[in-house]
């Protein structure tokens, strides 16, 4: 047996064992970091919601895209004139009539164009609904008209879907048309550098009448891991889905190894009827194929990640694994030292946990972290089959939206390659540091 | 029935089921086949025959892992044969066990405190202070000091002969009134062989042990007991002070194994000593009447091949099963 002391000497003299269990320690600390900012609740909102992704772009990239040299994509950029009132002017022209403006000014130096436009005003009145012009002025003060009329009380105009605008653009989508270089060929705009104007001009009809406006200029790049189809940050689901991957894959692992030695355990030793039950228990499971009884239940039952949990750790029980345990059980209960711990009066579950587990469990204890990332890789793989769990962010499901997507046909590689990274980089470290691990358990093992 | 006997084997039997096919029942092997004897207290008894015998599954029976199939254990006026769960336990705390490999009957993820501590704590000693006092003890009674320098190890830190005496100190150290060893020294090292059993010798009359020593080995008896027990085929065939059976060994099979000691004289190299030709018997098919029959050079006709011998008393504390003496008394 080896000491805690004399483990961890051990360990410092594999550079794989550290770092695969910094690797470890890297994906425990973004789960407890997301323990702490993201709360369940918060974190299913942000992935189920639907008006916190508003000021989010489409199938954006990671932000850090821009770091790569000759990059220089559109980021989001909202305007909003609640937020920062300085852009807002209001006259009182007579008791009840306003005159507001607002206007919203932005240096534009990215290669390429916004993917999207959008303007969100909100409008205050009791029964007059306040008039409003909005104009778009571009750094060579060429002028283009975007809104001219009555405003509702949460008015939302997609520049992106003007036709009249789009016509007057030489029949280019607005967010591209309004950004081009008039000189450049209409077939491959270039942007106009320089500052943009969007002037809102406005007026209220009645005394407590009032015009708020928020513009949103999308990014092709946005947040640290891009967003997807629906504009959600990728970002939440990858560092939310280290807590359900991790969770799955240790109590996966660990609960079916440990309850299947237990079992192997306490059917060797009490033999006759007990052993029998467990044993043809064990066969006619090895024969059931696991993946699609999931399949099955996620279909007729539940997708919680927990009920696949304990379906995996309930087949896991009756594996392969209590043969192999119970074969190294058989042997050792005949050992002497079983008979002379029976001989000063052990009880019998005083030799199946302190006498029989105690000695196969070094040889063990590397398998379970070992296996661990199976169980991590097995959750994907029921995410990818469409049963991931319905609710929680799981780098599964970021996988599979890409999958249906077709993320890669379209360029998209950081929203494929983002989750698998993350999967394998815990697969990576699991298995070295099981590994090294079985070297220090099992010193013949080692290498000369 | 005297106060000084310890321990009254009665007809005692240990069967083992043979089956066929895992369920169909094919016979048994008789390992135990009615013995009966005694220990007094104090008392260094041998049990001496060959492989195969069954001494080795007495022992098991006397300590009550296997339960005998018939016949009856009385220890200390008490009869356990009933494995009633409360008195088995009192029982275990007075009979110690000692195995013949080392090393395998010791835990081997279990350090020398940890072994030793093992027995008392299933025993219900669980004051600190006792069970530093009882180790220490018992590290003292063994020869292992300062006790200090070997609790913290583990078995395979120790030699072959250290490890059998932390055996010997685990079988000692809840103070048992007997001990079972069975062939405690067959596994070890010429060199350490005696000092080993010396130890044991001295913890047995220091402390007034009973002492059954179960050994294939008759030269280490002469040093070692009192009386001996001569196993053959499951039975007792013979019982007799150590002294009066070596120097005349009245069974056959008891003059065969005497014949058989190893003599260091020059004369010997040049002389063959007769062995009984033939086989151990089979246990699951013992040969009918005396179970020596088949290789006996003295077999009588109509008599040997289809009774078997009862015990006749040839001398105080002295009987033998062979019809030999049948007839002289």
């Amino acid at each position: 047996m080896i000491s805690v002391r004399g483990l961890v000497t051990e360990i410092r003299r594999y550079p794989s064992a550290i770092a695969g269990l910094l690797l470890i320690l890297v994906f425990l600390a973004l789960a407890l970091y997301s323990l702490l900012t993201l709360p369940r609740e918060q974190a299913i909102q942000l992935w189920r919601g639907g008006a916190v992704w508003h000021d989010s772009p489409r199938n954006a990239r990671p932000i850090w895209y821009n770091a790569l040299p000759g990059t220089n994509l559109p980021q989001t950029l909202v305007l909003d004139s609640e937020r920062d009132p300085e852009v807002k002017e209001q006259r009182e022209i007579n008791d009840d009539h306003n005159e507001i403006s607002i206007v919203f000014e932005f240096e534009y130096d990215h290669d390429g164009f916004p993917p999207e436009l959008n303007l969100f005003m909100r409008a205050q009145y009791d029964t007059r609904r306040p008039f409003a012009t909005v104009r778009w002025v571009t750094p060579d003060e060429r002028s283009f008209s975007i809104l001219q009329g009555g405003l509702e009380r949460e008015h939302t105009v997609r520049i992106d879907q003007l036709d009249r605008l789009r016509r007057e653009l030489d029949d280019l989508r607005p967010s591209i048309g309004l950004f081009r270089d008039p000189d450049s060929d209409p077939d491959a705009p270039e942007p106009l550098h320089g500052t943009y104007r969007l002037e809102i001009e406005g007026v209220a009809f009645e005394a407590d009448s009032d015009i708020e406006a928020r513009f949103v200029r999308y990014g092709q790049v946005h947040g640290v891991a891009g967003t997807d189809h629906v504009r959600r940050g990728i970002a939440v689901a990858l560092l939310y889905g280290t807590r359900p991957a991790l969770a799955f894959g240790i109590l996966a692992a660990v609960g079916s190894s440990v309850s299947t030695l237990i079992l192997a355990a306490v059917g060797a030793w009490y033999r006759g009827r007990l052993d029998a039950i467990l044993q043809r228990l064990t066969e006619v499971n090895m024969v059931l194929p696991l993946l699609p009884i999931l399949v099955m239940v996620g279909t007729l039952y539940s997708r919680s990640l927990w009920v696949m949990l304990g379906i995996v750790v309930l087949f896991g029980i009756f594996s392969a694994g209590i043969k192999t345990y119970r074969a190294m059980f058989l042997q050792i209960r005949e050992l002497p030292y079983i008979e002379a711990a029976r001989a000063y009066g052990a009880g019998n579950a005083r030799i199946v946990f302190r006498y029989m587990i105690p000695k196969v469990l070094p040889t063990l204890i590397p398998s379970f972290v070992t296996v661990i990332p199976t169980f991590v890789f097995l959750e994907a793989t029921l995410a990818m089959l469409g049963l991931g769990d319905p609710v929680l962010p799981t780098w599964g499901k970021v996988l599979e939206d890409a999958y249906r997507n077709g993320a890669l046909y379209h360029g998209q590689y950081s929203w494929v390659l983002l989750p698998s990274a993350l999967l394998i980089l815990t697969g990576l470290g699991f298995a070295m540091f099981g590994f090294a691990l079985d070297r220090i358990f099992n010193p013949r093992l080692r290498e000369r | 029935m005297s106060n000084d006997v310890l321990l009254r084997a009665n007809e005692l039997r240990t069967h083992f089921e043979l089956r066929k096919y895992g369920f169909l029942k094919a016979g048994e092997v008789r390992a135990v086949d009615g013995v009966s004897f005694t220990i007094r207290r104090g008392e260094a008894v041998a049990i001496v025959g060959e492989s195969g015998c069954g001494k080795s599954t007495l022992a098991r029976t006397i300590l009550g892992l296997y339960e005998p199939t018939g016949g009856s254990i009385v220890f200390d006026d008490e009869d356990i044969s009933s494995f009633d769960r409360a008195k088995i336990a009192w029982y275990r705390r007075r009979v110690g066990y000692v195995q013949q490999d080392p090393y395998a009957a010791l835990p081997p993820f279990m350090d020398v405190r940890r072994l030793l501590l093992e027995p008392l704590i299933v025993n219900g000693i669980r004051n600190r202070a006792e069970q530093q006092e009882r180790i220490v003890r018992s590290m003292h009674e063994i020869k292992l000091t300062p006790p200090e320098s070997f609790l913290e190890k583990f078995p395979h830190q120790l030699s072959g002969g250290q490890q059998q005496r932390v055996v010997i100190a685990r079988a000692k150290i809840l103070d048992p009134q007997l001990i079972v060893a069975d062939e405690p020294v067959s596994m070890l090292d010429a060199s350490v062989r005696v000092e080993v059993l010396q130890l044991l010798r001295q913890l047995q009359i220091d402390h007034g042990l009973a002492l059954l020593y179960i050994t294939h080995d008759l030269s280490t008896v002469r040093y070692f007991c009192e009386r001996a027990f001569v196993m053959y085929g499951a039975h007792i065939v013979e019982q007799a002070p150590v002294d009066q059976l070596l120097s005349a060994p009245q069974h056959p099979y008891t003059r065969a194994l005497v014949a058989a000691i190893p003599d260091p004289d020059a004369a010997n190299a040049t002389r063959f000593r007769s062995v009984p030709h033939g086989e151990p018997p089979s246990l699951a098919n013992p040969p009918s009447g005396c179970r020596f029959h088949p290789r006996c050079p003295h077999t009588i006709e109509g008599l040997c091949r289809d009774h078997e011998p009862p015990y006749f008393t040839t001398a105080p504390d002295r009987r033998v099963a062979c019809w030999l003496y049948g007839e002289s008394s």
